[in-house]
């Protein structure tokens, strides 16, 4: 039973976007970093996907090897909305996972990051294949949901009765986000917000008292109401909703819910110079990993980026070198 | 997210076709972090010193492929990249005036898992060169 270090190219997402890195310079610095494990956003950084190209899973091994990395997972999406005047049948969503299942397997990847909208049913059946070509299917817990919102539970229950190590969960860290990351309130100010009402975002965020549901998908009814009331604008219901869905979830449950966990991804908004992070307090819950014997990834998600970039430069390398100088730390590595 | 990238006035410049200036063209982005099959590129505003041009009068050119943005959503295989610079043509006999102009796009993106989609928006003021 180990923790094992990795980071989703997702938290590279800026220079990639800008052309300012390739997929090569990222993993020429994740490697450079002291980072063993790599995830990626096919859709992101793989042009074409969901066809991989036997040309382009040569290159990937061959800067696997070159650079001494591990693919541990992909992240997956099922647009279900693609087809006009219609969604997807169950078969076709299937189809497209299937699809994805053997594109990890092509990568060398161990874990695929179901998003969160699948459901028991679409997954239960596609446990052989996914055990045919060792691919886990890991459905997200992503704030606002939890291990103990609706959908979960029904997993939970399917989970229990298929007894299939291939389906399983990732857990999104950010379900422990202790208080309103600073670098949020700053750009709703920043994007027009009153500073009142960007106050009592954040103040009712740390004190638990701001209005929301526990599943993703879903909004909470008066949360805009409330900032309509204090005079915010249609965009800042909008930012409101978009900036404040994380959640401050109960850790000390984690350890009956670790045996159902193949993989972690390592949320976080803004690493401080003293390499702690300023929303997520790594150090509450990584004992309790540790102590439960989490056996797997946490993969580096920086998600701070999208916050920043209006007006500051996004220094992507840098947030996640001072990340895994903390999850040293914590994994007592250092 | 990504708005402040959206638009991209690099290519902006007027067209010509057979001798005559057609319209124009401009590079733009799309607000958000992977590529997508174009039926999810959903509503796009375009506005230019204040006037909104008409979806008809638009394509876009995206991997090589050009299609007029009225049909972007009965194409659920052809792909906007992540970061991918579309070129988007609009149909403007005449083209506009060498100077400054007001660029404004918004555009929503049809993201199966956020209830209402999103949207992206990005205004600059673009010089064109005579």
């Amino acid at each position: 039973m180990t923790i094992k270090r990795g980071v989703s190219l997702y938290s590279f997402q800026e220079e990639y976007f800008l052309r300012k890195m390739s997929l090569e310079d990222i993993l020429a610095t994740v490697a450079k970093l002291g980072i063993q494990g790599v995830e990626i956003i096919p859709d992101q950084m793989i042009p074409g996907y969901p066809v991989i190209t036997d040309e382009f899973a040569k290159r990937w091994h061959g800067w696997m090897d070159k650079y001494g990395l591990t693919p541990v997972c992909i992240d997956m999406f099922l647009d279900w909305n693609k087809f006009k005047g219609r969604v997807m049948s169950d078969d076709e969503r299937r189809d497209s996972i299937t699809r994805d299942i053997l594109n990890a397997n092509k990568l060398g990847c161990t874990v695929i990051r179901v998003i969160h909208d699948v459901s028991p049913a679409i997954l239960e059946p596609l446990a052989p294949i996914a055990e045919k070509n060792n691919v886990k299917l890991a459905l997200e817990i992503h704030a606002p949901s939890y291990y103990t919102s609706p959908l979960e539970q029904e997993l939970m229950a399917m989970f229990d009765r298929v007894k299939s190590p291939y389906l399983c969960f990732t857990l999104d860290l950010g379900v422990f986000c202790k208080k309103l990351p600073r670098v949020v309130v700053q750009r709703f100010v920043r994007d027009g917000m009153k500073q009142e009402i960007a106050d009592y975002l954040e103040t009712a965020y740390n004190d638990g008292t701001l209005p929301h549901d526990n599943e993703l998908g879903k909004r909470s009814s008066n949360l805009g109401d409330i900032v309509l009331s204090m005079g915010g604008r249609e965009q800042d219901v909008m930012l409101a909703y978009m900036g404040t869905h994380m959640i401050y979830a109960d850790s000390s449950v984690l350890p009956q819910y670790i045996p159902y966990t193949s993989h972690i991804h390592g949320k976080f908004y803004e690493m401080l110079p003293d390499y702690t992070e300023y929303s997520v307090p790594y150090d509450e819950f990584m004992p309790i990993l540790l102590k439960g014997g989490y056996d797997g990834y946490i993969d580096s998600e920086y998600e701070g980026n999208r916050w920043i970039q209006d007006a500051f430069e996004v220094d992507s390398t840098e947030q996640v070198r001072r990340h895994h100088v903390m999850l040293k730390r914590l994994l007592g590595e250092a | 997210m990504y708005d402040k990238y959206l638009i991209v006035g690099e290519v902006f410049k007027n067209v010509e076709q057979g001798g005559q200036v057609t319209g124009f063209q401009l590079g733009l982005r799309l607000p958000y972090y992977r590529g997508v099959v174009l039926s999810l590129v959903g509503e796009m505003v375009i506005k230019v010193d204040g006037e909104q041009v008409p979806v008809g009068d638009m394509s876009v050119t995206v991997g090589g492929k050009t299609l007029p943005v009225s049909q972007l959503e009965n194409e659920p295989v052809a792909k906007w990249e992540f970061g991918e610079v579309g070129i988007l043509t609009v149909k403007k006999p005449g083209g506009l005036k060498p100077g400054e102009h007001k660029v404004e796009f918004s555009q929503h993106m049809l993201i199966s898992y956020v209830p209402t989609g999103f949207w992206g928006h990005d205004e600059k003021t673009l010089h064109l060169a005579a």
